[in-house]
């Protein structure tokens, strides 16, 4: 994980501007100003990260004692949990549906407000409010009221005589409409975006209409080649973000209809505190974090052949 | 105005409506009687009622809402203090200083923004019931004691990079020690990165659901997140109107803190390049 992250945010190297090297000892007292951090890192994270594979090679339940059983969470997994490949099913197909269309609609809304215009901010405010409400419990609530089979939706649909559908209850929809409310919370990815187009030169895009380049063509060739790098950083936190989604999954349709949107958060917390398997959980835990391993890892080698870097390549 | 401006304007505006209708409707529909909130999708409820805050304030059992408000300010308040000053201590740290696999450090700190939680969540679990946590607020605020979030310490230190070592230096030759340098000097020139950091930890921790569930399971410690939760599974399928206004009531403190402060949000996500 270190080199992605390494990409992401180089450290910084300043020259100094007065010699310091009487204080280089002073220096160390870095050390403990960061050691608060430094021992909740290990506690609270280094630990417990060792401890969850050490774990998924255990039959953990709380109630009976632990013990070592080898592989056994695994091969339980990979060849006889029809669930857990339900749940991956699911989880794979709503990452892939709610992530890009996210940053498509981020990055045309953030198009839209890039502009030198009076009250753009109150707009940009609008667009954003959603996101601030991200996971919390009384958007799930909304999502139920408006996708219910008696939810506003339908009324709409009845109101443009066209029949009414079971967004929540048909298992064929009901994913779709989870994935709806991430996408509409696009607030973030939007900011980023805007933040990104205000960075390009007024020149390229001069020299583009002069060149007699139309907005379609100048969009693809200078606009988005530009906006690679915050394409990728968006992709990836997004991607990781969404392949642990929980509250939605569990709050509007608990997983259901017949597992329908059972995603690999809501089994997660199934295994481990319904059905108190830590084992097992943590053994599916490491599976996830893997996917995800694998997924930022095709996104960073690939993003060498379409992510633009105007430095030549060696980080923002 | 031309009308192609107006035309943008009015497809912005189509836009913004389309975004808000739920929001709206929300809120609209809380006040509306029960019996209307399906019938009508227009805004204007034909006659406003608030019985429906008043009925849901009352919450589920003898636990109400004045109580899930108590225990998410108790709850949060702390966080976010914790949050703020663990952060800027390290962030002090790692933007000041030269010390010992200080880069190391640096990578691992910005590795964990990328580390799913899913992986960590059993062991802490079980580390902090084996301290026997469960069931009260420790498990939110020692985490933010021990800066556990890096986007807070890597906002912060983006922004003291931003200003300039002199200031520092300056002081240390007026004789402050590199604490009072960092309390008398850069606190007060980091106050809008301290202040998205609260805006930010504010918000999460408020909406925070899933560490709440696993964490606190006595109705009378409940955040709003878990009693309006309790709230649906009992009143979901009858009191719409309940529910629909208690949504609002736990929405509001995050809305109204966003439109004190939304520059600081948008500040923060730029500064960092991060949303976490």
């Amino acid at each position: 994980m270190q080199t992605p992250s390494a990409a992401i945010a180089p450290e910084e190297t300043r020259p100094d501007s007065t010699p310091r090297k009487r204080r280089a000892k002073g220096q160390r007292i870095g050390l403990l100003y960061i050691s608060p951090w430094l021992i909740g890192f290990v506690v609270l994270t280094l630990v417990p990260f060792v401890a969850s594979l050490v774990y998924s090679f255990t039959d953990y339940s709380m109630v009976r004692e632990q013990r070592f059983i080898g592989w056994a969470n695994y091969i339980e997994m990979f060849t006889k949990d029809p669930v857990f490949y339900q749940s991956l099913r699911v989880t794979l197909l709503y990452v892939v549906m709610a992530v890009p269309a996210k940053l498509i609609i981020a990055l045309l809304v953030a198009m839209l407000l890039n502009r030198q215009m009076r009250g753009m901010g109150i707009y940009r405010t609008i667009y954003y409010l959603p996101s601030i409400l991200g996971g919390s419990v009384a958007v799930s609530v909304l999502w139920r009221f408006l996708f219910m089979r008696e939810g506003l939706v339908n009324e709409f649909l009845a109101k443009l005589s066209l029949p009414p559908l079971n967004w929540l209850g048909d298992p064929d929809l009901a994913l779709f409409t989870i994935t709806l409310l991430p996408v509409w919370e696009f607030g973030s990815s939007m900011v980023l975006f805007l933040a990104g187009l205000k960075q390009v030169p007024r020149e390229l895009y001069e020299a583009s209409t002069v060149d007699g380049a139309g907005k379609v063509r100048t969009f693809f060739s200078i606009t988005l080649p530009l906006l690679t790098p915050i394409i990728l950083f968006n992709l990836i936190m997004q991607t990781i973000n969404a392949f642990q989604q929980f509250t939605a999954a569990f709050v509007i349709t608990n997983g259901g209809p017949m597992k329908a949107t059972y995603l690999y958060g809501v089994m997660l917390y199934d295994n481990a505190f319904q059905f108190f398997r830590m084992g097992y959980a943590s053994a599916q835990s490491w599976v996830l974090f893997l996917i995800i391993l694998a997924f930022t890892f095709v996104l960073f080698k690939t993003s060498n052949r379409w992510a633009h870097y105007e430095d030549g390549g060696d980080g923002r | 105005m031309s009308w192609r401006k107006t035309g943008f304007i009015l497809l912005l505006s189509v836009l913004s409506i389309l975004f808000l209708y739920p929001l709206l409707w929300l809120i609209s529909a809380s006040v509306k009687p029960n019996e209307e909130i399906f019938t009508s999708i227009g805004l204007i409820p034909s006659e406003i009622i608030w019985g429906a805050y008043e009925r849901g304030w009352e919450g589920v059992g003898r636990t109400s809402f004045s109580r899930f408000f108590g225990n998410t300010f108790l709850l949060v308040v702390p966080v976010v203090v914790f949050t703020m000053a663990s952060s800027l201590v390290v962030a002090y740290g790692f933007a000041r200083f030269k010390f010992p696999l200080k880069k190391l450090f640096f990578a691992l700190m910005i590795s964990t923004l990328m580390l799913p939680d899913a992986v960590i969540m059993i062991p802490r679990y079980i580390l902090f019931r084996n301290f026997g946590w469960l069931n009260t607020y420790l498990p939110f605020y020692v985490p933010a004691l021990f800066a556990v979030n890096a986007f807070f310490i890597f906002l912060i230190v983006q922004f003291l990079r931003g200003i300039p070592r002199d200031l520092d230096e300056a002081a240390v030759i007026d004789g402050c020690n590199s604490f009072s340098t960092l309390v008398r000097v850069l606190l007060p020139l980091s106050v809008p990165a301290l202040i998205s950091v609260c805006i930010f930890q504010f918000i999460w921790t408020w909406n925070e659901f899933f560490n709440a569930l696993i964490y606190i399971n006595s109705v009378s410690k409940y955040t709003v997140a878990l009693g309006l939760r309790m709230v649906l599974d009992n009143e979901g399928a009858v009191n719409w109107n309940q529910v629909m206004a208690m949504s609002v009531v736990t929405i509001v403190p995050c809305i109204l803190v966003f439109f004190l402060a939304q520059r600081y949000f948008v500040e923060g996500i730029s500064t960092t390049g991060l949303k976490g």
